[in-house]
């Protein structure tokens, strides 16, 4: 009898470990499109209403613990924004001089925008607990314009790109994703580079890439390069906020290390944007003698 | 545990339950600066309470739910997780500690295990990160949060499978009627 349970025991383990190796083995090797990718999207799709709505009953809970935590960091966050606040009045009187120089200059070579995008609301309804994924998933999808490398921001800069979409949802990769990477640019430096994530230092960005990093200097904004090749192009319009240069590793020119602390609180995500490509009407009225510049 | 219908459908609701509350908005809520993972605790307990053969299979079908539901890789939260599971299961089964921490100490190892074998999974796949001191605290704190709610989340699992399981003779029973004009049964 005793024995009877033992190789019952053992034969469930080695089966559930052998389902488990398989898996892993399947997922690998099969393409995005093949049948485990599927059964996963199908999976998301039926069980997306279900998490939607208890993601909305239980946003009180969230909140109740999120108040907690943001009544500890109020006194130093307003410190910082009041000092922040002195510099962009600053920088607002400079960019203003700007900007008007800016709209003569398009004017006069008649600078056409049909790359313009067209943003779609959604709000974040799951996020993984885990350090090596970082993903969301949002309540849009395919049904609403939103298709897979589309930028995700929210108000306060580049969040990440739509991963993978079904009809009524999407997954979107954020910029601490161990697989995403973007083309970018220091912004008083002007030095292009590409932002990586630190993989194995969560929250951290890396600005990689960069020809002459001793430009770059802590407190430098980054922002994304945009289209720099008719050939290849970007995925991200230009002049999107990925973050700001934190701290600078190492003396010489090879072995920099630049780290960026990006914009957007990615922990704590509740409405994004996907900025999807524009719709035939926007392009026509872009297109337009009369339309919007 | 007695093996049932009921209990199979207990265990189902524990799981589908436990999973999307924690892929709605434990994971979305930060204490320490980490989200807490109330799947490896979901897993101990129930290896603790119904034994090691539910344990594992709680802890795959767990795992396969939340790589579902987060679109991660199929396989790896299900590996690791039924590794908790079985390791719970057998503490019990070799052991049967009686002691009120025990599941205290339990979520603490079940959490260790499967922060450090998701890591090391990632590792093994082909992903080239450093070991940096980020990483370790981050590993440390969702520990540290994991053992704090373990206790919590024990006694939410024994609750829900009460009934299922076999009657434990240490449990403090309930003085019987035997002082003179208490007992229901005089009145009659």
């Amino acid at each position: 009898m005793y024995d009877k349970q033992v190789r019952r025991r053992r034969a469930v383990l080695a089966a559930l470990v052998a389902c488990c190796i398989l898996l892993l083995t399947v997922y690998f090797t099969e393409p995005s499109n093949g049948g485990l990718h599927a059964t996963q999207r199908g999976a998301m799709e039926v069980l997306a209403p279900v998490q939607e709505g208890a993601n909305r009953a239980l946003k009180p809970f969230r909140d109740l613990f999120g108040w907690f935590g943001d009544t500890l960091d109020a006194k130093e966050e307003r410190d910082a924004l009041r000092k922040e606040r002195d510099t962009l009045r600053q920088e607002v009187a400079r960019l203003e001089l700007e900007r008007a120089e800016n709209e003569e200059l398009r004017g006069l070579l008649s600078f056409n925008r049909t790359t313009d995008y067209q943003p779609v609301t959604a709000r974040v309804y799951v996020r993984s607990p885990s350090t090596w994924y970082s993903t969301v998933q949002i309540n849009k999808g395919a049904s609403d314009g939103v298709r897979v490398n589309q930028p995700v921001v929210n108000g306060a800069g580049l969040v990440g790109k739509v991963k993978s979409v079904s009809d009524g949802n999407a997954v979107v990769m954020l910029l601490t994703d161990q697989q995403f990477g973007v083309a970018a640019q220091a912004v008083k430096a002007r030095e292009p580079g590409a932002v990586l994530p630190a993989v194995g230092a969560p929250g951290d960005l890396l600005l990689d890439l960069v020809p002459r990093a001793k430009r770059v200097k802590p407190g430098d904004q980054v922002i994304t390069a945009g289209t720099v090749s008719e050939r290849l192009s970007s995925p991200f319009p230009r002049g999107l906020l990925i973050g700001t240069v934190k701290r600078i590793e190492g003396d010489g020119e090879l072995d920099r290390t630049i780290h960026v602390e990006p914009a957007a609180d990615l922990r704590r995500l509740d409405i994004v944007q996907v900025l999807t490509r524009p719709t035939a009407e926007l392009t026509a009225s872009a297109a337009s003698p009369g339309g919007t510049p | 545990m007695i093996w049932s219908p009921g209990a199979v459908g207990r265990l189902a609701a524990l799981g589908l339950v436990g999973g999307i509350l924690q892929v709605t908005t434990v994971s979305q809520v930060l204490v320490f600066g980490v989200p807490a993972d109330l799947s490896p605790l979901l897993v101990a307990s129930v290896g603790l309470l119904c034994g090691s053969v539910a344990g594992a299979t709680f802890g795959f079908c767990l795992g396969l739910f939340v790589d579902t539901v987060l679109f991660q890789t199929l396989g790896v939260s299900s590996l690791v997780l039924l590794v908790a599971g079985y390791g719970a299961g057998r503490l019990r089964e070799l052991r049967d500690p009686a002691h009120g921490l025990v599941p205290v100490a339990v979520g603490a190892v079940a959490s260790a295990v499967a922060v450090v074998g998701f890591s090391v999974l990632q590792f093994l796949l082909g992903v080239e990160a450093p070991v940096s001191f980020l990483l370790i605290r981050q590993i440390l704190l969702v520990i540290v949060l994991g053992t704090l709610l373990a206790l919590p989340v024990y006694a939410l699992c024994r609750r829900v499978m009460l009934p299922y399981l076999p009657d434990d003779p240490r449990r403090r029973r309930r003085r019987a009627y035997t002082t003179g004009g208490l007992s229901p049964l005089s009145r009659a």
